[in-house]
């Protein structure tokens, strides 16, 4: 079997072994309610207590009691945004950003439905938020700012702090959600210090199972309950708890804690490698994220005038996996609408992939991809009609080395 | 992941024919680069009989498979064979493509329907065309969606060559409707028109044929929904295009009654039957 090298890290991960193993004796026997009141359940409501504090501490949250456990990243965004919504019935208006995660993003397009005014800031071409258009947004309706700590598709990070300082001085209850699904793990995370009011995780993101996420409410912030009945989570999110996958989230988040060094050094690294070895090697890539900051692991490349399924199709039959930015990927036959919304050209946005890498990444995978890549994009350019517009994009590239 | 057939995999993998013939008799291109797929194919023309065919294309895994089996479909036949290919054919060669991919095929039957109206413009006499009488389709070169710049002659090729029905699917053939969706409704409009006309040519029925038309559509299609909330319908008389019905069981004397009946049943019965339908209700 063709070896397989995973580099789709922002798409889901590979469950760390360490997190397996604290998760197994909550699926088999300690299997008691934590809610219980025999003895039975103390092992259960204490590796539910212990998981709580481990994800504080990775947030940085003042108290443990902050933080709500939830399904996934999408509940943990649900139940903020509708949540805190519902609470402040007084203010309609909601800004967010045009290059948000779809489940956010449709989730504005059924509340515009419902009668919200919502406005959707834009990005600059390498993807950076528009602080200027920011601060202009923010006004005395304004029920609740969204804004994602760093892009899945690009890893471009939002200057958190710098946002939450705008939109507090210019509405002071004004409330800050921060989907941070591609934050936690990547880049260090400080609610306090950033001033976030609420902010969501998603546990699969960073080697642990899928089916389990985390939202942080801070205690200034009240919201109504998305899913009602129990009172388990503070009467914040009913449900009996889902032991087993809460202490996996907690190992994960202890784990991600403690690799953040390895993730600022070692995975930025190889990304660099991967990053450098291909746009040295290819003449049609370009890098779409240009000088933008980004979280360690993610490089988005766009390969001018060539097809990015295509590109995938190839890559898996030599066992590597990436994801793209082109419309024949997601079946909806629109790109990427964070490449259209950077205004990445129609050259490169069909041909983007996105390349993702984990602390599992090896220096091998990143060689082998940087050593089979080139014939693969040969391959397909080859077929390509804008023979012309390649030639002259060549004998460009190769004057610019020159000089 | 794409459920591909081992043909559409083979055919990306190795595409035949690539390339570009230089003097070519012969060259259609379909799609842009801006829609993220284009096809360009060119044909070397002998005796009315294609002699050699190459491809170029910018797309995804099904659009390259699509190319790379037209070619090999078209060379050696003459030119009224190739004129009978339709994007359906190109796909049931490949063994079958996903719903959502269909426009890959479709794309391979435009490139290869402009490569032969250049053609013909430079000599080749279409027989068939001769005797036919194609001035109601000139109209149709109305651009429908804007976004991907498909136009009603498209749409409309694309339910004929496909037995289409709903908006969705012309999406998956088209692309049209994919991107802003404003032409939806346009396209909902066309799939009507479009079933409306071989209605009309239906409308030859007896009396009886029409009545038992019409209580088919209402025991197999409406009745069911109904009884599924303890109501039911049932037929009464049928007056050339009034549908005379009598509500069962919830249904009567329920205050939704007049909702379920323009909302739901004459909405089916007008789709099914034609626009001029009109539903009374017997009480």
């Amino acid at each position: 079997m063709t070896k397989l090298i995973y580099l789709d890290n922002n798409a889901t991960t590979k469950i760390d072994d360490k997190v397996l193993e604290a998760m197994m004796p909550y699926l088999k026997e300690e299997y008691a309610n934590p809610s219980s009141m025999y003895d039975f359940s103390k092992k259960s409501s204490n590796a539910i207590k212990e998981a709580r504090v481990k994800v504080r501490d990775l947030l940085n949250a003042k108290d443990e009691k902050e933080i709500i456990f939830t399904s996934c990243g999408s509940e943990s965004a649900n139940t903020a945004i509708k949540g805190a919504l519902a609470y402040n019935k007084n203010q309609k208006h909601i800004i967010t950003t045009k290059v948000e995660h779809p489940c956010v993003l449709n989730l504005y397009k059924q509340l515009e439905k419902q009668g919200y005014r919502v406005d959707y800031i834009g990005v600059n071409s390498n993807g950076v938020l528009d602080l200027e258009e920011l601060n202009e947004a923010v006004d005395e309706d304004t029920a609740l700012v969204s804004i994602m700590w760093a892009n899945n598709e690009t890893g471009v990070i939002n200057p958190i702090e710098k946002i939450s300082e705008i939109v507090k001085s210019k509405n002071k209850n004004t409330k800050l959600f921060v989907d941070a699904v591609q934050a936690a793990g990547k880049i260090p995370i400080d609610v306090q210090a950033c001033g976030v009011d609420m902010l969501g995780i998603s546990g699969h993101k960073f080697h642990a199972p899928k089916g389990i996420g985390a939202l942080y409410v801070n205690s200034q912030t009240m919201i109504t309950p998305l899913i009602v009945g129990g009172h388990q989570e503070r009467g914040k999110r009913a449900g009996t708890e889902n032991t087993p996958y809460i202490a996996g989230l907690g190992k994960a988040a202890e784990l991600a804690s403690e690799g953040l060094k390895y993730e600022e050094t070692e995975v930025k690294r190889l990304r660099d490698k991967l990053e450098t070895g291909i746009l040295s090697r290819i003449y049609n890539a370009r890098l779409n994220t240009g000088i933008a900051e980004r979280v360690p692991n993610t490089s988005n490349i766009g390969f001018e005038y060539i097809e990015g399924e295509l590109i995938l199709l190839h890559l898996s039959d030599i066992g590597i996996c990436a994801s793209s930015g082109s419309a024949c990927t997601s079946g909806s036959l629109e790109p990427s609408h964070v490449l259209r919304a950077m205004n990445v050209p129609f050259t490169a946005i069909h041909g983007s992939i996105r390349w993702s890498l984990s602390r599992f990444t090896t220096e091998d995978e990143i060689d082998y991809v940087i050593e089979k890549l080139p014939g693969i994009i040969e391959k397909v350019t080859s077929i390509s009609p804008y023979q012309k517009e390649l030639k002259a994009l060549k004998e460009l590239k190769t004057v610019n080395y020159a000089v | 992941m794409w459920d591909y057939s081992e043909k559409v995999m083979d055919h990306y993998r190795n595409p035949r024919n690539v390339g570009e013939i230089k003097d070519a008799d012969a060259v259609g291109i379909a799609g842009s680069l801006t829609c993220g797929d284009q096809l360009k194919i060119y044909l070397k023309i002998k005796d009315n009989i294609v002699t050699d065919a190459k491809f170029q294309t910018f797309g995804c895994g099904s659009a390259v498979a699509s190319s790379s089996i037209l070619t090999e479909m078209i060379i050696g036949k003459t030119l009224d064979e190739v004129k009978k290919i339709t994007n359906k054919d190109i796909a049931d060669e490949l063994g079958g493509l996903p719903p959502e991919k269909m426009h890959c095929s479709v794309m391979g039957y435009e490139a290869l329907e402009d490569a032969l109206k250049k053609y013909k413009e430079e000599g080749y006499i279409d027989l068939d065309e001769l005797n036919n009488d194609n001035s109601s389709d000139i109209q149709k070169e109305k651009i429908i969606c804007t976004c991907f710049q498909i136009s009603e002659n498209m749409i409309w090729d694309a339910i004929k060559q496909n037995n289409l029905k709903t908006v969705e699917e012309i999406t998956n053939y088209t692309k049209a409707g994919g991107a802003c969706g404003k032409c939806k409704e346009v396209i909902q409009d066309i799939i009507n028109t479009y079933y409306n006309k071989e209605k009309s040519q239906n409308n030859i029925l007896t009396p009886t044929q029409w009545i038992l038309k019409v209580n088919n559509i209402i025991e197999t299609q409406i009745s069911p929904e109904l009884q599924k909330d303890g109501g039911d319908i049932e037929l009464v008389d049928v007056k050339d295009k009034a549908i005379y019905v009598k509500l069962k069981g919830r249904c009567s004397g329920c205050k939704n009654s007049t909702m379920t009946l323009k909302n739901f049943a004459e909405k089916i019965l007008k789709d099914t039957l034609g626009s001029d339908i009109t539903l009374v209700e017997v009480k």
